[in-house]
């Protein structure tokens, strides 16, 4: 079965939860950039954790299916209509115009319907999770789309209009749903949590005060690679240059203008900036939602803590499920 | 997003700190990991251990760096997601609900080679990479040469003759970090970046040599070009060059880079 692009929306590529084992060959690991929301929707429509789905920024894609499918979005606020043969196609079809397709539940769309997802609000990025998955020939063991790279997904890029994706149908998988309110807290505000980074003890004693005090804005420029913050300028440290080291996803860096970076999915695996602090994994999803103009604040925990975080954050999801 | 100041993307050229000898002291304890002679821990992440062995570029830092990369790949521990060598240090990415710090500490002090540590527990892997230093694909060539007070013949002479290392591989798919650059070609980068440097251009900057392995913006010297294809995402083995290895070069002429290049064109399809 396929789905044809009928208008690719801003960026849309297709993502797995990543490439592992290639960091020492320039490699970052990818994927999702929003993990979280992205293995809620496999879930949702009965898939495992790594089914490769469609991530989609900001604008959403319209995407016109050839069969039966079962779908779910989950991730940022965005409108999705429906249009299928029977209504609303041609605004004649004795109901009134496409119906909604309702976020982080699994829906059975017939077949030639058109799924047109529209601009999101409160988080950058939603993904769509088909059952079965698409079919992606794997690269170095994943069907992430890196698109710096050319490689991985759907021919190594964003999609187009006019692609033609394949979807791998397996019928015996069970569909799931949510228990109400579940995913609230989500798309919430809350600060950024982060442990200190390994060249804090190179800032002066009061930049990290300052970075954990500022509310920082999201920039334009900000990508998968990374999402840059504008603020009052941290001054970097008087201390001289770093030797070019490895970097963990998440890391905030803080280059010769004081406005800090924050490192996520396609980063590169290596940096000479010093890293002031590094947000924790139980966080990394809400980095992957930042969107350009959005405020950012931080607060520090414990290492303990953070693990302790994802470990809960873990059994959470475990624990959201209805059936 | 440029996140490295010696990348070969742009940004200015690093410069050498004197590496503290005194390793007791250490200021920071929330950073700091554990500390044991010759390398620090540092918990960079809940999800990473960084492990430091000094803070310049030496062949006998890297030794070490090596020998607990390869110590680490052996054991293929699902854990441990991602290995980021680099110059003197070795990033490890594990997940932390399987693993903790203090368990890949202790994996760490058991694998950590001693003082005189080699990397020549593995085969060592010597590379010749053909290389054409014609001005089309060399623009940087005449200048690199007018800094050095060489002839352009010289530079490619100097450039050719000794055997690399690779120290690292970061800044982009399959960019290798080799060092080893005679000093006498030691140059600046670019005051302002190419934006767009082609796939196999061979640069330098400061001490350092590199094959470009995709198109991508660059700010190093360009003196030549290979017809290799250096980072294939197809492959079993997806770059030609791995942390660690040797690496030559092979001055060819313009004739001998289309033939390459055609048979390597011919490989693809």
């Amino acid at each position: 079965m396929t789905i044809r692009v009928v208008k690719p929306g801003l960026f849309t590529t297709i993502q797995d939860l990543g490439r592992y084992g290639y960091a020492h060959l320039g490699i970052s690991s990818g994927g999702a950039a929003d993990s979280l929301s992205f293995r809620i929707a496999n879930r949702l429509v009965g898939n495992d954790d790594n089914t490769p789905a469609l991530e989609m920024t900001l604008l959403g894609a319209t995407l016109e299916f050839e069969e039966t499918a079962i779908v779910a979005i989950t991730g940022a606020h965005c409108e999705c209509k429906v249009s299928t043969p029977l209504h609303g196609a041609n605004g004649r079809g004795g109901d009134a115009g496409p119906a909604q397709l309702p976020a982080n539940t699994a829906c059975e769309l017939p077949a030639r319907t058109v799924l047109e997802c529209g601009s999101m609000s409160r988080g950058a990025r939603c993904y769509l999770a088909i059952q079965g998955g698409f079919e992606t020939p794997l690269v170095m063991g994943s069907a992430s789309t890196f698109v710096t790279g050319h490689f991985g997904g759907f021919q190594g890029r964003n999609l187009q209009k006019g692609d033609i994706l394949r979807v791998r149908q397996q019928s015996s998988l069970r569909r799931r749903a949510l228990r109400p309110g579940a995913l609230e807290w989500l798309r919430a505000p809350q600060a950024l949590r982060v442990t200190k980074g390994p060249q804090q003890e190179w800032f002066a004693p009061e930049a990290f005060e300052q970075l954990l005090s500022t509310a920082y804005v999201v920039s334009e420029h900000s990508d998968r690679r990374g999402v840059r913050l504008n603020g009052a300028a941290l001054r970097p440290p008087t201390r001289s240059e770093l030797l070019t080291e490895g970097v963990p996803l998440g890391a905030i860096q803080v280059p010769q203008d004081g406005q800090p970076i924050i490192l996520l999915v396609d980063q590169q695996t290596t940096g000479g900036y010093p890293k002031i602090a590094n947000v924790i994994a139980a966080d990394l999803h809400r980095v992957g939602q930042l969107r350009p103009r959005d405020e950012v604040r931080f607060v520090e925990v414990s290492m303990p803590e953070a693990v302790q975080a994802l470990a809960e954050q873990e059994h959470w999801l475990e624990d959201i499920f209805d059936s | 997003m440029e996140t490295s100041r010696d990348s070969p993307g742009g940004g200015s050229n690093i410069s050498f700190c004197g590496f503290a000898n005194d390793l007791k002291a250490v200021s920071c304890k929330a950073v700091l990991y554990s500390e044991f002679p010759l390398m620090k821990l540092i918990a960079a992440s809940d999800s990473s251990l960084l492990i430091v062995f000094g803070d310049v570029m030496s062949p006998a830092l890297h030794a070490r760096v090596m020998s607990l990369f390869f110590a680490l790949r052996r054991r293929n521990d699902p854990r441990i997601r991602n290995l980021h060598p680099a110059y003197a240090s070795l990033l490890i990415d594990f997940d932390p609900l399987r693993l903790t710090h203090d368990e890949l500490s202790s994996l760490v002090q058991q694998l950590a080679p001693a003082q005189d540590a080699s990397a020549l527990d593995r085969p060592a892997n010597i590379v010749t990479i053909p290389v054409c230093y014609d001005v089309e694909f060399g623009p940087d060539l005449l200048e690199v040469a007018r800094h050095a007070g060489l002839s352009p013949e010289e530079v490619v002479r100097l450039h050719s003759s000794p055997t690399y290392l690779v120290s690292f591989l970061g800044f982009s798919p399959g960019f290798a970090y080799l060092g080893g650059l005679p000093e006498a070609l030691h140059t600046l980068r670019l005051a302002t970046p190419r934006p767009l440097v082609a796939s196999g251009s061979v640069g330098i900057a400061g001490s350092q040599t590199g094959i470009y392995p995709s198109d991508s913006p660059g700010g190093w010297r360009l003196i030549g070009r290979t017809p290799w294809r250096m980072f294939d995402p197809q492959a079993a083995s997806p770059t030609r060059l791995q942390p660690g290895d040797s690496v030559k070069f092979s001055p060819i002429d313009r004739v001998t880079f289309d033939a390459l290049q055609r048979g390597a064109e011919a490989q693809l399809r």
